[in-house]
């Protein structure tokens, strides 16, 4: 399967006056061409700032130090603005997390969708028109006709996050990013805007990321999920095994800490102690070493490397090297991996 | 949407009422009168005078008097300038400080608010300092000190500048600018924090994730939500400008309504001061209500008349 997207040593930083603010630290993975990635982690581990540098909508002081972002072949990092705009909201679109905010008071839900589709079209204000109407039905916004000259005021958040949806589609973008695209809105309402997601997705044929803290969108839609925590990666894996065999003690964490009806058995929530580290001064080795139960002196020295667990699965985590002491359920593995 | 402006015009009516009588009486409380001199007139010519312009009526009969004229747009005679009326004083001069007036806020709307939006684009680098630095100086230095020092550096340099008067087109820009000062450097600081609050916003960054351009970005998306507090202040400042500035006009000779605000209260010359006052609020309700109209163009949960909300 080919790669629509392969993310290389990405290292974002903020230059504040208070310090560097080290967001996302050096990570790397990549998106099948069709696939949906899921993207997790606590609030403040890079997940948006990751989203951000894709789109190269970092914004000030922020700034990409190091690495590449490779869509279908085109490192984006290297692009200027003008050839990047090319790209947003036509071939890559993001949909963001508070629909209440993300879309322009001041404009008609019509005007904003026909300025997109005629910013990467050459279709006149007419067809646009049309266009607009036919995207609000995919969307599944009742009336288009009359809907199309209201204005946001007129919608409600949930009606909003489809308006802003459509907008994303507009241009049938081969990569689509939803950064929370559902945290704001009503639980019924989230359902319905993931199955929305999805459904649209297989329409335009396009590829996936979706950001969320909620591990049980993820294991509702994605295939493929990428851990984060304090801007690195901490385990990759396809969905399967990550909800049946985490190989990292944070995911544990994270998979302890969701209420698990969803398997029928209601468990306690057990969060994990401690806070998220300090991006402006991160710990020099595992981010995780001091919330870990097992850390262990290397832990505190040197982040691990990427271990290869399984052709589909990676964890960050020195427990699988071969010297580690035993904890159930972590794998051992020869060597280390990238 | 007929019945709001209809409402809000007979707000408009009542309020200038309050204000003419409260004007009216507040005049008739302070002690001296129009024919108060220094050398104090002898009384017979003073009962004269106060017959001639009937103020020896009981205040009350005055009151319907006075009222009765202004219903019928007669803001009464002058005490103090023989043989002319309010009506005739604002017709000789409100033409000459609304000339200087509009080119004031010409320069109010093409530089200010332009500067505003440069500052905020170009935040914390030399420009943005260079503007505020100026719009600091602007809005604390007087307007006398600006027409001064126009007066001795430019137009008294270059000949073919008028000094005075209103002879040519070149001659407003003097009155203009000391006329503007303090307000173009205010709408410059008043754009410049609202365009950077409206960048901050979510849909900003949706506008630049849907790929469009900055200009778009900027002077499309960005603007009209930046305008809103912009107009709050411009609406009634454009009343105020209109009527003139004592001190800019004295200093460029124009012959403008601005004097007789300051003059008519020194003179106790009470229709003067009843009629200037009445027509300067009219001017401000007129703005204020332009405002209304000009927010619910721009943000639409305003609705005119109705209570905004979802
Ligand atoms: N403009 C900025 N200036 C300085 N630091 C920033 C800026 N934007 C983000 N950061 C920092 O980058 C880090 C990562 O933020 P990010 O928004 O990516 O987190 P997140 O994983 O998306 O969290 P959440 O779940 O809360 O959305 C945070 O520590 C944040 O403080
Ligand atoms: S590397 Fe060490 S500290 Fe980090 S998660 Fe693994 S055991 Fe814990
Ligand atoms: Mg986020």
């Amino acid at each position: 399967m080919s790669k629509i997207l392969e993310v290389k040593n990405l290292r974002t930083t903020f230059f504040t006056h208070l310090g560097e603010v080290q967001a996302v630290r050096g990570i790397s993975f990549d998106l099948d061409e069709g696939g949906i990635l899921g993207i997790v982690g606590e609030s403040g581990s890079g997940k948006s700032v990751t989203s951000l540098s894709i789109m190269g909508l970092v914004d000030e002081p922020g700034k990409i130090v190091e690495g590449e972002i490779f869509f279908q072949g085109t490192d984006l990092t290297k692009l200027d603005h003008k050839d990047m705009m090319q790209f947003r909201g036509n071939e890559i679109s993001m949909i963001f997390q508070d629909p209440m905010t993300s879309i322009n008071p001041a404009f008609t839900i019509g005007n904003q969708l026909r300025e997109v589709i005629m910013a990467h079209s050459d279709l006149n204000k007419d067809q646009a028109h049309e266009r607009a109407l036919e995207l609000l039905k995919m969307v599944g916004i009742p009336d288009p006709e009359s809907r199309i000259k209201n204005f946001p005021y007129q919608f409600s958040g949930g009606m909003r996050q489809r308006a802003l949806i459509a907008m994303a589609i507009a241009n049938n973008p081969k990569l689509l990013i939803a950064d929370e695209p559902t945290t704001a809105l009503d639980v019924t309402i989230q359902a319905q805007i993931l199955e929305l997601m999805r459904d649209l997705k297989d329409k335009i044929n396009s590829s996936v990321i979706l950001i969320t803290h909620d591990l049980g969108v993820i294991s509702e839609i994605c295939d493929k999920v990428i851990v984060m925590y304090g801007g690195m990666i901490m385990e990759k894996a396809d969905i399967k095994n990550l909800f049946a065999h985490p190989q990292h003690p944070y995911t544990r964490g994270l998979l302890l800490s969701i209420p698990t009806n969803v398997t029928g058995k209601k468990k306690r929530l057990i969060p994990i102690e401690g806070s998220p580290p300090d991006l402006m001064d991160p710990p020099s080795g595992c981010p995780f070493s001091p919330r870990c139960p097992h850390a262990m002196e290397i832990c505190l020295k040197k982040a691990a490397p990427l271990f290869k667990i399984s052709e589909t699965q990676e964890a960050s985590c020195w427990l699988h090297h071969q010297d580690a002491p035993e904890v159930s359920g972590m794998v051992k593995v020869e060597g280390e991996q990238s | 949407m007929i019945g709001y402006y209809l409402k809000r015009i007979v707000s408009a009516l009542f309020t200038l009422f309050i204000i003419a009588t409260l004007t009216f009486f507040m005049m008739r409380a302070i002690p001296g009168g129009p024919f108060t001199r220094e050398k104090p007139l002898p009384p017979q010519i003073i009962a004269q005078l106060n017959a001639k312009y009937n103020l020896d009526d009981p205040v009350i009969v005055q009151y319907f008097n006075y009222m009765k004229g202004i219903a019928t747009f007669d803001l009464g005679p002058s005490f103090k300038e023989l043989g002319l009326t309010v009506n005739d004083l604002i017709r000789q001069g409100f033409p000459g400080s609304m000339k200087v007036g509009f080119v004031a806020v010409m320069f109010i709307i093409l530089f200010g608010i332009p500067l505003g939006i440069i500052s905020a684009l170009k935040q914390n680098k030399a420009i943005d300092h260079v503007v505020m630095v100026m719009a600091t100086i602007g809005v604390t230095v007087p307007s006398f000190v600006v027409a001064t020092l126009y007066i001795y550096f430019i137009s008294s340099r270059i000949s073919w500048i008028p000094i005075t008067g209103l002879s040519n087109p070149l001659a407003y820009i003097g009155p203009a600018i000391a006329l503007s000062g303090y307000s173009l450097s205010y709408v410059a600081r008043l754009t410049r924090s609202s365009m950077l609050e409206v960048l901050r916003q979510d849909y900003i960054r949706t506008a630049r994730a849907n790929g469009l351009s900055e200009f778009r970005v900027i002077g499309k998306h960005a603007l009209k939500n930046a305008m809103i507090p912009v107009i709050t202040y411009v609406g009634p400042m454009i009343a105020a400008i209109l009527t003139g500035s004592f001190v800019v006009e004295r200093i460029f000779s124009i012959n403008g309504i601005g004097r007789y605000f300051v003059e008519s209260v020194n003179n106790r010359d009470y229709t003067v001061i009843i009629g200037m006052t009445v027509f300067y609020s009219a001017l401000y309700i007129v703005m204020v209500l332009l405002v209304d109209i000009g927010y619910s163009l721009i943000d639409p949960r305003i609705k005119l008349g109705r209570k905004s909300g979802d």
